[in-house]
């Protein structure tokens, strides 16, 4: 491959996606043409689905935390996804909705802030960021026509503010900030009230951690598409914080114990009910 | 009919030599050296935001000596280059060695075909996984690349500079042992240069995915001053 050089007047500047398109290379073109091939010769495309993410603010910073489940119809095709990824040193992405396109997408808003970082000699501000991805949900209408829906959610923290700040978005690329709390997915309805109803203003950072922990339980036990913490596997969601240090995603054992807990409480209700 | 002038081309290539090298005689030095846990890059640069040394991907950085906003213009070119076949192959494939050949490529091909060669020197380098696979490519304003062992000087003063890397015991370099011999060789024997002087940045293997990182002053400075 040629080095890329551009004149000065034609120079698509800190745009990875844009780079892209010039080199020939974008993915969703690629994408829209196979989607519409298929939908037109099979009705609906039945891609796997990734499913609930919630993210909340706390003192100091933002939880983000998804469940490791993609179905594809009533199968599980897939117990360890990550809906929660990094998408650079102060922000991450959440995602729901056909699993493909939403992974490319994160893979691109991931490189499209480094990129911009690098050309650019700083990073974009958080406000920014969240634009970016708006752009790119909207850029994906075309394939949410044809049942690829990608919803994400976007959370960081502003060090231009120095507050957790969170996003919604919607199919259009409709983008809401949220102030306190948000969830997306087939089991946002679960978690979202779980939150909903527990959180406070304040919280520290144990505290949201342990109430995403709840509300993906709680959603795992209603929607058959959210998947619970698995001992047998060793598999449990993935929940990460965002402060002012950066993100952090919590590891297994601190998540398995969390769990346990829950487990054990709920139990406690059972006895107190059967005794 | 009025003739052109016969130039010989041998004429031709060492006007355009002379003239690229001038350039980039004219501008303030800077040195890379590999230490115990990467490689550092220290220049002589009192501007605080128009960078010589910069990030192209997780372990490989530049640097370029000479004209600003041409070396500038190459640096653009390598982020893009490496995000692109990162983008279509994966982040491993993305390796100093190929982006210094196609630095060379079109060095070269400006000094022999434009009207004006680029005034630059560029650095191309790589962290290994293991300090044995640590690179520099050094790229010169005609498309030369050399590939350099343990440290790389560029632009004005180069050789005196090499002279005073050369006596500098590197068989166990720290990150400050490293610093302040690139900063001696940088300064010579007559003056000295302070942290404000200096632009100093790593590619250390401790650093995670993105081994690149700048130090900020303090830092220099503490390291200068231990």
């Amino acid at each position: 491959m040629a080095m890329p050089f551009f004149t000065p007047g034609d120079d698509p500047g800190a745009n990875f996606p844009e780079l892209l398109r010039r080199s020939g290379l974008a993915p969703s073109d690629a994408l829209l043409a196979a989607a519409g091939a298929a939908s037109a010769s099979a009705g609906k495309l039945d891609v796997p689905h990734a499913t609930t993410c919630v993210a909340l603010r706390f003192d100091g910073g933002v939880v983000m935390a998804g469940d490791r489940r993609a179905t594809s119809g009533n199968l599980i095709s897939h117990r360890t996804m990550e809906k929660v990824v990094q998408a650079d040193r102060h922000s991450g992405v959440a995602i729901a909705g056909a699993a493909g396109p939403a992974v490319e997408m994160i893979k691109l808003f991931a490189l499209q802030l480094e990129h911009y970082e690098k050309v650019e000699g700083q990073s974009l501000s958080l406000e920014g960021k969240a634009n970016q991805l708006s752009m790119m949900v909207r850029g994906n209408l075309p394939a949410a026509m044809q049942g690829m829906v990608v919803v994400p959610l976007f959370a960081g923290y502003d060090l231009l503010r120095r507050t957790g700040r969170l996003w919604s978005y919607d199919v259009t690329g409709g983008r809401y900030e949220e102030y306190d709390h948000a969830a997306t997915g087939s089991g946002s309805l679960h978690a979202g009230t779980v939150v909903k109803v527990g959180w406070r203003d304040a919280m520290s950072a144990d505290e949201a951690i342990e109430l995403a922990c709840r509300s993906l339980w709680e959603a795992a036990d209603a929607d058959s598409a959210t998947g619970g913490p698995d001992a047998l596997r060793g598999i449990y969601p993935v929940v990460a914080t965002i402060t002012a240090d950066g993100w952090r995603r919590l590891d297994d054992t601190d998540l398995a114990t969390r769990y346990r807990a829950i487990a054990e409480q709920v139990r406690e209700q059972r006895e107190v009910r059967s005794s | 009919m009025s003739m052109p002038f016969y130039v010989a081309p041998e004429q031709v290539m060492k006007d355009r030599a002379d003239y690229a090298r001038k350039g980039i005689a004219r501008g303030r030095a800077l040195v890379a050296v590999r230490y115990d846990d990467g490689i550092a890059l220290v220049a002589e640069n009192p501007s605080n935001t128009l960078r010589k040394i910069s990030e192209i991907y997780d372990r490989i950085a530049f640097a370029g000596v000479g004209k600003y906003n041409e070396f500038d213009q190459l640096r653009v070119a390598g982020v893009r280059a490496a995000d692109l076949k990162g983008f279509q192959y994966s982040r491993d494939d993305v390796d100093a060695r190929s982006l210094a050949n196609q630095y060379a490529q079109i060095l070269g091909q400006i000094f022999t075909h434009e009207m004006k060669p680029m005034e630059v020197e560029i650095l191309v380098a790589e962290v290994g996984a293991h300090g044995n696979d640590d690179q520099l490519f050094h790229i010169l304003y005609d498309g030369t690349v050399m590939d350099e062992k343990g440290y790389s000087v560029l632009g004005g003063d180069a050789e005196a500079i090499s002279g005073r890397m050369a006596d500098v015991d590197r068989s166990a370099l720290t990150l400050d042992g490293a610093v302040r011999a690139a900063t001696s060789a940088l300064s010579g024997p007559d003056r000295s240069l302070t942290c404000d002087d200096l632009e100093v940045a790593v590619l250390a293997r401790s650093n995670g995915r993105r081994c690149f990182r700048r130090l900020t002053d303090d830092e220099v400075a503490g390291l200068l001053g231990s």
